[in-house]
């Protein structure tokens, strides 16, 4: 592993985005470049969207059911903290070796690390709502149901969309190993140093950390959309 | 992704002693469509002892080093409320990057390495025991804030024998989260150099075999829990009077 230059690496790295640059191994082909950069981008955005997805349908139902129900704390709970402490690299180093690559495998097993964090959450916020609110809901006349889409669920927002978006930050950090499950993400460019060199590696990470963030804001963005205004008035 | 390369490898080295006992079965570790060997464990379990500590000392400096700052920053939010929102917004963004670029971010500044990992580890744990902090404070009922300054209490002994102690249970909740959170990343330490679990499972260039993915995720599952106990346990030491309320 050699030593990188300082400072000055950024530099390379940013050319490595835009242009395709020389490789040393592979035989006079061009790494890198825009094009690339947006293909990978797009497989890593798509992998990662589509395992949120996943997890947030598994997950929000159940989350929400044992939450009105008020039973299965300890399931629920005790799913979030042990999910917490999967190591995500054993987990796709495990489901390549043991499973099989390919993009659903890999899904599959990126969603399986946002269940935990959005089940969790949604179970608290629907309990942290006031009985007192739902037993009013109750006497206008509400159904279950009603009561649930209606006054629980919009109360709970701010805590379901924590959990996604912990559960967003944690998929998102994981798609970039999956070339390990042989799925090509911006990843791949960290991966693969000897193809890509150390620019190519440092131009993963800017691009990952980019990526990340984006998905972080485009979540806020979507939390303050979804939080009703009456609770926004709420001096927290 | 086990490489053909590998395994071919694993097979060489296998082969003397097991042309002693079966010349015509591969050994276990050769072949793929084993899960777990266990003579293979057996023998190599003390493989794992160093890379286990270096996972050990990856969480616990970083913990305490996010600990120490996060805390910081909370007592002085407290304080001021016009820095809360610039560092909810500033430890979510240090959240929110993923480690594994966060380590390689830094290479070209603090290289490859042990500190490197840490730096991106403890700036990962930030967000969480911060925010948890700063909720612990703002459940302390305004009453007994009075209560205290009532006392004649000063604005710091309120912090720290009141407030403080009052906010443990939820201070101890974020450090368990950021804890188990970190034994679990820190097996990406492997791509900055940093050694720890990871090296078990993703080393050289190649995935490892599916036993050693499985003793090393295990043992970094294992120690995950155990800090969760172990916080746990200190809770419960430091805040003798909700066990006296629970009795």
């Amino acid at each position: 592993m050699t030593a990188l230059p300082p400072l000055a690496s950024f530099g390379g790295a940013i050319e490595f985005i835009f242009t395709p640059q020389e490789s040393n191994v592979t035989g006079g082909n061009k790494v890198g470049g825009i094009d690339k950069v947006l293909e990978l981008a797009m497989t890593q955005i798509e992998v990662s969207i589509f395992a949120l997805a996943l997890a947030l349908v598994v997950a929000l139902p159940v989350g929400l059911y044992f939450g009105h129900k008020g039973t299965g704390e300890l399931l629920a709970v005790g799913l979030g903290n042990a999910g917490r402490a999967v190591p995500e690299l054993a987990l796709i180093a495990f489901m390549a070796a043991a499973i099989g690559v390919g993009v659903l495998n890999l899904t599959i097993a990126l969603a399986v690390l946002g269940i935990p964090p959005i089940l969790t959450n949604t179970f608290v916020g629907i309990r942290q709502v006031e009985r007192a609110t739902v037993d009013a809901a109750r006497g206008l006349g509400m159904s279950e149901f009603e009561i649930l889409r209606k006054v629980e669920l919009p109360l709970a927002v701010p805590s379901v969309m924590s959990g996604v978006r912990g559960a967003s930050v944690n998929i998102v950090a994981t798609a970039t190993i999956a070339p390990l499950a042989g799925v090509l993400t911006l990843g791949d460019f960290i991966i693969n140093e000897n193809v890509y060199g150390t620019d190519g590696v440092l131009a993963g990470a800017i691009l990952v950390a980019l990526l990340a963030l984006a998905f972080e804001f485009g979540l806020a963005a979507l939390q303050r959309r979804l939080t009703s205004k009456g609770l926004k008035l709420k001096p927290s | 992704m086990t490489s053909p390369a590998l395994l071919a490898a694993v097979g060489e080295v296998g082969k003397g002693f097991i042309q002693e006992r079966s010349s015509d079965t591969l050994p276990c570790q050769a072949d793929s469509s084993k899960l777990f060997c266990f003579d293979w464990a057996r023998e190599n379990i003390g493989r794992y002892a160093t890379p286990t500590l270096q996972q050990l000392e990856l969480v616990v400096i970083s913990v305490l080093i996010g600990f120490a700052i996060a805390f910081a920053l909370s007592v002085f939010a407290h304080r001021h409320a016009w820095a809360r929102p610039p560092l909810l917004a500033g430890t979510g963004i240090l959240f929110a990057i993923p480690s594994i670029a966060f380590f390689l971010l830094l290479l070209p500044i603090t290289g490859r390495g042990r500190e490197t990992a840490i730096i991106a580890l403890s700036a990962y744990t930030l967000q969480i025991i911060y925010r948890n902090v700063m909720v612990g404070l703002a459940n302390v009922p305004d009453s007994v804030r009075d209560a205290a300054r009532g006392m004649g209490l000063t604005d710091r002994q309120i912090l720290w024998k009141v407030e403080l102690p009052l906010a443990t249970p939820e201070i101890v909740a974020g450090l368990r989260i950021a804890t188990v959170s970190t034994v679990a990343i820190a097996t990406l330490a492997v791509f900055a150099g940093g050694g720890g679990l990871g090296t078990q499972i993703y080393g050289g260039g190649n995935l490892s075999f599916t036993t050693s993915i499985i003793i090393a995720g295990a043992i970094a599952i294992f120690m995950a829990l155990s800090f969760d106990v172990i916080l746990l346990a200190i809770q419960r030491l430091a805040t003798p009077w909700r066990r006296a309320a629970a009795a």
